[in-house]
């Protein structure tokens, strides 16, 4: 089902709809939220109150506020950070870098076990380094490209089209 | 061309990742609205992150999907906005108050339910008593039915009534013969009948005299389960006499006339 089959139906707010609301974005908006919180249980309650205010808010989405998706990853994101910040934790920024989604990734294949995550270590693991940083910092973490750019040391101006090669070689391992 | 260069900015990620202002967003939103090779290459990119991000997520058991459903579709969270007003008023005598009638109410509720499901039992039983009378009474008309049956065959004039006497083997014993010579039609009032022994059943013979020549015309079945003992058995039109003789269970092909019970002349 694409975005544009699933909005109306949220809109008619019927649990049919959130079935299928859950299902094309729960692992998501809970990878986003995991990637940041790194505790299963707290990930979890974040997870509840992004689809709590995902129900709510759907109404004041449009189109021109960019895809669904990112809509509902930058609730995440935010609950996450509002989360973090009502539990104390200083944002140790210093970590940033060291602390990225493939170390997620192989606890994830370590422990869980799952093929597709395994198959999929694999070719991350092919990702240049500072492809793992920019997606870091610029999707999960939601800096903007000037925060990236003094964070890695990137000139500005690079940022974009550094991003866009990295999702190209993402793109063609997946073949999408 | 243009639509390739814009493409090859890196904007669409940026676009994907929420990584642009509002201002930006809107911008790139109409562009894919105009552009379908831009709409589809936003597709893409949404697609390669989603599967990354997607193998990025630990298991999330199903507990989440049903907790989070229920928190949506019950009114619960109106309850808790009411809690927290509350929370930040300066008198805690509203919170007290609030629990309070929290507290009223659900003893209320609880006991309306326990009420409830006490009438709910008794409905069941008064249920179970209407279905158990109802039935009485269908056995009550069926038997009022054949009472008024046996009431017609007594009375009706048409009919001949032989009394049939005691026998050597039963002199105690006595039966009656309503018998319809229009019609035919023969009913046995086995009152005065002994009840028969396991395994033996009363037979009933029409006989012709001169030459004495027995003809069954049936047996008293279930003699024990008919409480009237008014049994009807098979038509007869040239009967001279009547007899009844216990035989083995099915009946005999002759009479046995040791066990001759009773007999009586038309």
């Amino acid at each position: 089902m694409t975005q544009e089959e699933i909005l109306p139906l949220v809109l008619k707010k019927d649990d049919k709809a959130f079935t299928i609301l859950y299902e094309m974005y729960s692992k998501n908006v809970y990878g986003v939220i995991y990637n940041l919180i790194k505790d299963k249980e707290e990930a979890e309650d974040v997870l509840q109150e992004v689809f709590v205010k995902i129900w709510k808010n759907i109404d004041s989405y449009n189109e021109s506020k960019g895809r669904l998706y990112t809509w509902i990853v930058n609730i995440a994101r935010n609950a996450t950070i509002d989360k973090l910040r009502s539990k104390g934790y200083n944002n140790s920024q210093k970590n940033a870098t060291l602390d990225n989604f493939v170390n997620i990734l192989d606890d994830n294949s370590r422990f869980i076990n799952k093929i597709d995550t395994i198959g999929i270590s694999n070719f991350i693991s092919k990702l240049k380094p500072k492809c793992i940083q920019i997606i870091e910092l610029l999707f999960y973490k939601g800096y903007t490209q000037q925060e990236a750019s003094d964070e890695l040391e990137i000139p500005l101006g690079t940022i974009k089209t550094q991003n866009r090669n990295c999702i190209n070689d993402l793109r063609n391992y997946l073949s999408v | 061309m243009e639509t390739q260069q814009y493409i090859e900015s890196g904007i669409l990620e940026l676009f994907v990742f929420g990584a642009l202002t509002e201002s930006e967003t809107s911008e790139v939103a109409k562009m894919a609205r105009q552009h379908i090779e831009i709409q589809s290459e936003i597709l893409s990119i949404e697609k390669a992150i989603m599967t990354l991000n997607f193998s990025l997520s630990p298991k999330l058991s199903a507990y989440n999907y049903s907790r989070i459903k229920n928190r949506i579709f019950s009114s619960n969270d109106s309850v808790i906005q009411l809690n927290r007003d509350m929370e930040s008023s300066p008198s805690k005598l509203k919170s007290y108050l609030g629990w309070a009638a929290a507290i009223v109410l659900a003893v209320g509720i609880g006991y309306q339910y326990i009420n409830t499901q006490k009438n709910e039992s008794q409905v069941v039983l008064i249920e179970k008593e209407k279905n158990k009378l109802k039935s009485d009474l269908n056995l009550l008309e069926i038997k009022n039915k054949n009472t008024q049956e046996i009431i017609a065959i007594v009375r009706n004039d048409s009919n001949s009534v032989i009394a049939l006497a005691g026998q050597a083997v039963a002199p105690t014993a006595k039966a009656k013969i309503h018998w319809n010579k229009s019609s035919g039609k023969v009913y046995v009032d086995a009152a005065g009948l002994p009840e028969p022994p396991e395994g033996k059943e009363y037979q009933i013979w029409s006989l012709k005299l001169n030459p004495l020549t027995p003809t069954s015309i049936g047996m008293l079945k279930n003699f024990k389960a008919n409480e009237m003992k008014l049994f009807a058995v098979d038509n007869t039109n040239d009967a001279q006499a009547f007899g009844i003789t216990l035989e083995p269970f099915g009946g005999s092909l002759t009479p046995t006339m040791e066990q001759l019970y009773t007999l009586g002349k038309v």
